[in-house]
């Protein structure tokens, strides 16, 4: 086998074969995609989610991952912040004539390696190669299905007056890391992205309590995104204390540095949870004890007023007002 | 955390918050000329911890911001300029000129790329030597440094094909105009920190003594900006306007040589053309003597069609600190991050971007527990 990915790889022909056979089953083989049929088969009750997302991130390797490892857990965090235990995932993969292929091996192992830790199976899959210039190296894009247990009913418009908020540990680290390594920006801190599969924590947390109302990652747009969309979906208002957020030294330095405000810098590895006051301490010491919930907080509440906005204590003591990201995170200039 | 935490300290800066609020007895009006320290300020809730005597306006301390839609009109026309590359810092992307935006003539197939440093621009320069590289300068005596290392480093690998179009403005001549005017009474200015690193304290001395206006330099963290208002309050009180340092740690009054050095050996002094306030005198830099073959307005000629400034922004009135955003019709209603009307919604400094992002302040004043 050639070093890098060729056009013909792509072709349906026997290099297409050869890269499926050599370079994705040997990670990847259970019973319904080792068929290799047009489409998996599996049996399926109940309630289940389904979701789909594409990974485009930039650069495909980072500090604590890389885009095969995400494309993994963004969909299974995507499953699990419904409730629902993930089972099933497609992978369709598009690569740019020339990537090393040595790269690939690295990525489907970390898919492997990720999809082994979250307990789901990789039943169907695709390849496409595109000419040099029609993709950025490789993109990927995964589905999946989970099962979702009785008596659940978790969703962003489910946040009560009351309800405390907790965020499942640091924030910022996966922003930054990306940061860190984007061309142009020659700023090396050693943070690693937090990138990880959440449907442990959550099955944990879920039995811990069945009020919990609302989860979320907040991924692009941060902390602050996902508590103003809880916020316009419940129709509340929430009120957060600046010093009850966990974030790494690193990641405030880095902030500081560029002029970024760590709540709205991406996480690929965190929740937030919205639950019933009553359950709140019950749900933190449940998540302390799992590895992804370590520095979980309990950092504000949800308030009847002022429906539909989220209003930060600042560290000095006033109050502000937490709006949406809007645009893109740049560094300051000056 | 080392050197963030002590400067971000609530129970300091309560106490800071006490002497000042002790100190004030009469309405006093401050601008904080620095985008920078209008974000610090709303982000932080700063305007909260002061007693309501203490008025603050924001000041022309926005790079992006005081750009001239003619010269935004001219980076958009060199772009469209066969075989260039335009190289320019984020901010001015999204900027809109008279009929486009950069942004805009970006997704029409002209070649524009955003860049951290002028040094990436030298770069580009250096990997595409069948191209011309525009650098668009804009800043204060902040960036003009180091725009200034890079078109000397270019000068010394004899990269032909760098230009900078140098938008670089001057920080004290334009207090000067706006102290002139006159339309906004001021008792006292938050000079900028950066800047102070650079040109020191000794440029800002004939503000107390032409106008009786009391200047204190302030850093950007919380505390910095108390003990910058403490200061101002103190001195306005006591009838006794100077020059002060609220920013020893970055700031020493005979500012940084080297980089003065690097400016002077690059730039000359001339008139710019400052948003919402015109031309004024001895405020901008542009680029002279033996680097006069990397200045961009030398080495191009675009014509340009008539500018048409924003109907209804207000822009221009809030960088000379005689309007609040919230003042501005448009503000909320029309001109969002999202669909900005004006460069100060657009940019990370100006001042209308900090309103909506951190809420007006007598609105958040309701929320404070």
């Amino acid at each position: 086998m050639s070093d890098t990915i060729l056009l013909a790889h792509g072709s349906g022909g026997k290099l297409s074969h050869d890269l499926v056979e050599k370079k994705f089953l040997p990670f990847l083989a259970n019973p319904a995609l080792n068929k290799l049929d047009d489409s998996a088969i599996f049996e399926a009750s109940g309630r289940l989610a389904f979701t789909t997302d594409s990974y485009v991130v930039n650069p495909i390797f980072f500090p604590g991952g890389d885009i095969g490892k995400l494309s993994v857990c963004g969909t299974v965090n995507d499953l699990a912040m419904n409730g629902a235990k993930p089972v099933y995932l497609s992978l369709s993969v598009i690569i740019e004539e020339g990537f090393p292929l040595d790269g690939l091996e690295q990525i489907v192992w970390s898919i492997k390696a990720a999809a082994e830790e979250a307990e789901v199976q990789i039943i169907a899959g695709d390849t496409k190669v595109v000419n040099r210039g029609q993709a950025d190296k490789l993109f990927i894009t995964t589905s999946g299905i989970g099962v979702i247990s009785p008596g659940v009913d978790i969703s962003g418009a489910n946040a009560k007056t009351g309800d405390k908020v907790i965020l499942s540990g640091t924030i910022g680290d996966h922003g930054i890391a990306i940061m860190s390594q984007r061309e142009g920006l020659r700023f090396s801190v050693p943070i690693e992205s937090d990138c990880a599969p959440l449907n442990k924590l959550v099955s944990q947390m879920l039995e811990a309590s069945s009020r919990i109302h609302c989860l979320r990652d907040p991924t692009r747009g941060g902390l602050a995104t996902t508590l103003n969309e809880f916020a316009r979906q419940s129709n509340v208002g929430i009120m957060i204390q600046e010093n009850k957020i966990p974030v790494k030294e690193g990641v405030r330095a880095a902030c500081e540095l560029l002029g970024l405000d760590p709540i709205y810098v991406a996480n690929e590895g965190k929740l937030v949870a919205v639950v019933e006051p009553s359950d709140a301490d019950k749900v933190l010491a449940q998540m302390k004890q799992n590895g992804y919930g370590g520095d979980a907080a309990i950092i504000g509440e949800v308030t009847s007023q002022p429906p539909r906005r989220v209003i930060m204590k600042t560290k000095l003591g006033p109050s502000r007002i937490v709006d949406m990201l809007s645009g893109e995170l740049l560094p300051r200039i000056c | 955390m080392k050197f963030i935490d002590e400067y971000q300290n609530s129970k300091l800066a309560k106490g800071l918050a006490k002497r000042i609020a002790k100190q004030s007895s009469k309405h006093i009006r401050l601008m904080e000329f620095c985008g920078g320290h209008t974000h610090a300020i709303m982000r932080y809730g700063i305007r909260q911890l002061v007693p309501k005597t203490v008025e603050m306006r924001s000041g022309p301390g926005c790079p992006v911001c005081v750009t001239a839609t003619a010269d935004l009109d001219k980076a958009i026309a060199l772009a469209q300029l066969p075989n260039v590359i335009i190289t320019t810092f984020g901010d001015m992307m999204r900027v809109p000129g008279s009929y486009s935006s950069l942004q805009q003539a970006k997704a029409e197939g002209t070649d524009i790329r955003v860049v951290y440093s002028a040094i990436d621009a030298v770069e580009i320069a250096e990997a595409n030597p069948e191209k011309s590289v525009i650098f668009i300068g804009i800043g204060f005596e902040t960036t003009a440094p180091t725009i200034a290392a890079s078109i000397i480093k270019a000068q010394q690998k004899k990269i032909e094909n760098f230009h900078v179009l140098s938008l670089h403005k001057l920080t004290p001549p334009v207090m000067k105009a706006l102290l002139n005017l006159g339309e906004v009474k001021l008792d006292g200015i938050i000079c900028p920190g950066h800047v102070s690193v650079i040109i020191g304290s000794y440029p800002y001395e004939f503000i107390p003594k032409n106008y009786g206006v009391a200047c204190v330099i302030s850093g950007f963290e919380p505390l910095d900006i108390l003990l910058c208002l403490d200061k101002l309050v103190e001195q306005i009180e006591n009838g006794q306007p100077g020059v002060e340092i609220a920013y020893p740690r970055g700031v020493k009054p005979e500012g940084n040589s080297k980089a003065l050095q690097l400016m002077e050996e690059v730039f000359e002094i001339g008139e710019a053309n400052w948003r919402g306030i015109g031309w004024v005198p001895q405020s901008g830099l542009k680029i002279g003597g033996k680097y006069e073959h990397f200045d961009a307005d030398k080495a191009f000629s675009v014509s340009l069609k008539p500018v048409r400034e924003p109907k209804g922004c207000r822009c221009g009135d809030v960088v000379r600190g005689a309007a609040t955003p919230p003042e501005c019709k448009l503000f909320r209603k029309v001109c969002t991050p999202e669909r900005p009307v004006g460069p100060c919604m657009v940019s990370s400094e100006g001042a209308c971007a900090a309103y909506y992002q951190y809420g007006p302040p007598e609105n958040s004043q309701e929320f404070s527990g």
